[in-house]
């Protein structure tokens, strides 16, 4: 190749940064380059196609960059990344933009918060969406902003539900067609979870779910009294799409009082559930309740992840869930159908499905008077931090806890709901000692939802997971390593101390034909590349 | 931040009675004092109370510097004036930009209309080549959706007859030339070190090494003046269309 046409090529490669249209969030696949979504695809696959690094290079990387955040929160957000412009959160909702490539700062958008936004768990944001020349947040005030991707400015700005309900926003807006679809965390607060999409454009609502159905609505009646209004079944975390079917699904959060089910009697839907919904009405199509009454906090607001595969010999679309509850799933995306479902950790709530795929409870493993040994811990089997489903392994990669477990224990009398949302039980976190519990990777067949390898860490893990068509796995956990494996074995490839708890989802893009990998750690994010 | 210029200090020096003489950046820090604290109620232009101007001089009970100064620290029982923490220095500052801006304004202006200035910002003044308005026009230029709020007329009045004579940190225009010649020209969004970062005439982020850079530096601004473009009528009616762009988006 002579210079000239090299300097074309790489002048081409600086690609301009065009509109991004539904069509390219669509098919990432087109634009291995860039990341346009919170999991890389509407699919949540968190699967990268570069392939700069590999098993074999993968130990020749080295830190690029890093950026600090001006914040003490958990920094959760992922990146997105368009044409080298990477769009990141400040926790909790200011929205920064940096060159992608030397980390250096284009602009930031500073959010003040209404004092009155109060949230359970952490003053957190998963990260933003981008569609058009616009930048999507959700807030702490339960509020969503749209800025100029190219200045920070803010153009519109619209209330999703009320501050003083106790709603917030923490996920990164799902976009779908014209529309930013957001939901409503709370769910510990009692505040009765929404989905709402808004027009992207405006900020215009276009429609809005409840995620506790009203009276009069099928599922309704699986809550005792008016425990419904205080149900809780929030939405933190983002969804996924289906072009083919146009269903988004959103995973729901657990019914609150979360620990203490004796004033919500019922199966309480629509709580640790999937639900589909009609992309341009927010109609439910299909619902599937992970754990009816549950009465541990096990939310099901890990993302959706959809692949299109060959499952016992024949084509289906599918949905793969690893769920807080402990078990792993696959089910028909189209018809919400139950195929397969297993415990990726040690449970002891279950010990098995009916036909339909309704877990057969163990009796007694529910808050007893004495006390009663929960298998997973009230903080999951796994969290909310994205998997990842590889297309070339086949193989479904989650972040879990083994063998880890909660003693509830019965209050003497159910509080009031609303005075004590959270439940009258109290909890005995059994993570002490490493035998009780320690985190791992572990490599999911879709097949028979057996485990095809470990990677073990000596402590629990916060930190999501991304595959590459390299076929590297990137993940970390809260030692503060980060670290790449063979996505096909496990086995250990690099591995960097970054000093900080990893507590979001790695992700991958390239500029100038350059891969790099970032992840967030402690309050930064790192940068890595190949050594050049 | 605008900066008084020298004549107004002169100016000032000679007719304010103040008790002593402060420095432009005196004047400067008044002026941000005044907007944090004082332009939510009395408006950029510190005309929005009833009765009250302070940008032309017109007091309710004041007539001395130093009734200005006790109002501004001890405020007006049974009004919405309230009382500050400020001390005799920081009052006092806030005083003297009250009177370099009433003395600045000596002279009378053209009074200007803003419907005729909207259609010569579309039109003949081309402005929103560079300038952004809601959603219309480019980002190559400071965004104008807010200037209402940010701006007091005659500070964008100097901006149109002398554009360089002030020119806001964020809004400074920058070159790069490139190892081949290849020149780029933009606002400066972030200068390090070692890199730069701008958003270019084409509304493209650009970030450069500059180790990869024939020559980089700061450029003089693309904004042309319009004193000989616009006649003094057209000039105010410009400037009184930009006073109206208050989009409360942010608020």
């Amino acid at each position: 190749m002579t210079a000239r046409v090299l300097a074309l090529v790489v002048l081409l490669a600086a690609s301009l940064q065009a509109q991004v249209t539904f069509d390219r969030i669509l098919h990432p696949e087109k634009e291995p380059q860039n990341w346009l979504s919170y999991s890389g695809s509407l699919f949540n696959q968190r699967f990268s196609p570069l392939t700069q690094i590999t098993t074999v290079s993968a130990k020749n990387l080295e830190l690029q960059w890093i950026w600090q955040a001006k914040s003490l929160e958990k920094y959760e957000a992922t990146s997105i990344v368009v044409d080298g412009v990477l769009y990141t959160v400040q926790a909790p909702n200011d929205v920064v933009a940096l060159d992608a490539v030397t980390g250096r700062p284009y602009w930031t958008f500073t959010y003040e918060n209404l004092p009155e936004a109060r949230v359970c768990c952490g003053r957190v944001n998963r990260g933003v969406a981008v569609l058009g020349d616009m930048v999507y947040m959700g807030t702490l005030d339960a509020h969503l902003l749209a800025l100029d991707a190219k200045t920070g400015r803010l153009l519109w700005k619209t209330q999703v539900a009320k501050t003083g309900e106790r709603y917030a926003i923490t996920h990164a807006p799902t976009i779908v067609k014209d529309k930013v679809i957001v939901g409503t965390a709370g769910g510990d607060f009692g505040a009765r979870g929404i989905v709402a999409a808004f027009d992207a454009k405006t900020g215009k609502e276009v429609w809005r779910i409840h995620t506790i159905p009203g009276p009069g609505e099928p599922g309704n009646e699986t809550w005792s009294g008016e425990s419904w209004k205080t149900g809780g079944a929030g939405v933190w975390n983002s969804g996924a799409y289906d072009p083919e079917t146009n269903l988004v699904f959103f995973g729901t959060g657990n019914p609150a009082p979360d620990w203490d089910g004796r004033q919500r009697l019922g199966d309480n839907l629509y709580s640790d559930s999937v639900l589909a919904l009609d992309a341009d009405t927010g109609a439910l199509k299909w619902h599937y309740q992970f754990t009816p009454h549950d009465e541990v906090d096990y939310d099901s607001t890990q993302v959706p992840v959809l692949a299109d595969i060959n499952w016992r010999g024949r084509p289906r679309k599918v949905m793969l869930w690893a769920n807080r509850n402990g078990l792993s799933y696959v089910l028909d995306r189209v018809t919400g159908e139950f195929l397969l479902g297993k415990p990726f950790v040690k449970v002891n709530w279950m010990d098995g499905f009916d036909p339909k795929g309704r877990p057969q409870r163990v009796p007694g493993k529910v808050p007893t008077k004495e006390g009663s040994m929960v298998m997973p811990t009230v903080l999951g089997a796994t969290n909310w931090a994205p998997p990842s489903y590889s297309p070339r392994t086949n193989l479904f990669y989650v972040g879990a806890w083994e063998n880890t477990g909660t003693v509830l224990t019965e209050g003497l009398s159910p509080r009031a709901v609303g005075r004590n949302p959270m439940g009258q039980s109290t909890l005995t976190a059994n993570l002490n000692k490493q035998e009780d519990g320690y985190g791992v990777i572990r490599a999911l067949d879709p097949q028979t939802l057996e485990k095809k390898w470990d990677f073990p860490m000596n402590d629990i893990t916060w930190g999501g997971v991304l595959t590459t068509a390299g076929d590297v796995l990137f993940s970390g956990g809260k030692e503060g390593y980060f670290f790449a494996l063979d996505a096909r074995t496990g086995a250990l490839l690099w591995k960097v101390a970054l000093g900080g708890q990893i507590n979001s989802g790695p992700m991958s893009y390239s500029v100038n034909g350059r891969q790099y990998v970032t992840v967030a750690a402690g309050t930064g994010l790192f940068t890595f590349a190949l050594r050049q | 931040m605008r900066f008084i210029t020298a004549a107004v200090v002169v100016l000032l020096a000679t007719t304010a009675s103040a008790q002593q003489h402060e420095t432009a950046a005196d004047i400067e820090d008044g002026g941000r004092v005044f907007r944090s604290s004082c332009a939510n109620c009395h408006g950029q232009d510190g005309d929005q109370v009833a009765g009250v101007d302070l940008g032309r001089g017109q007091f309710k009970r004041a007539q001395s510097d130093a009734d200005l100064i006790g109002i501004i620290q001890k405020g007006i029982p049974s009004t919405g004036m309230p009382a500050t923490n400020f001390s005799n220095e920081q009052a006092a500052r806030v005083v003297a930009y009250l009177r370099s801006v009433a003395a600045s304004r000596r002279g009378g202006a053209v009074t200007g209309d803003a419907a005729r200035g909207k259609a010569l910002f579309d039109g003949k003044g081309s402005c929103a080549a560079c300038h952004r308005v809601g959603m219309a026009g480019s980002r190559v230029g400071p965004d104008l959706s807010t200037i209402g709020l940010q701006r007091r007329a005659m500070e964008l009045e100097q901006s149109l007859l002398d554009p360089e004579a002030d020119v806001q940190v964020s809004n400074r225009t920058y070159r790069v030339v490139a190892k081949d010649g290849t020149a780029t020209t933009g606002r400066l969004l972030n200068i390090d070190s070692f890199t730069v970062q701008m958003l270019d005439s084409k509304e493209q982020l650009r970030s450069f090494m500059k180790s990869d850079l024939r020559d980089f530096g700061f450029a003089p601004s693309p904004m042309p003046s319009f004193k000989a473009r616009l006649n003094a009528q057209e000039i105010a009616d410009v400037v009184s269309y930009l006073v109206t762009l208050k989009d409360r988006t942010a608020q």
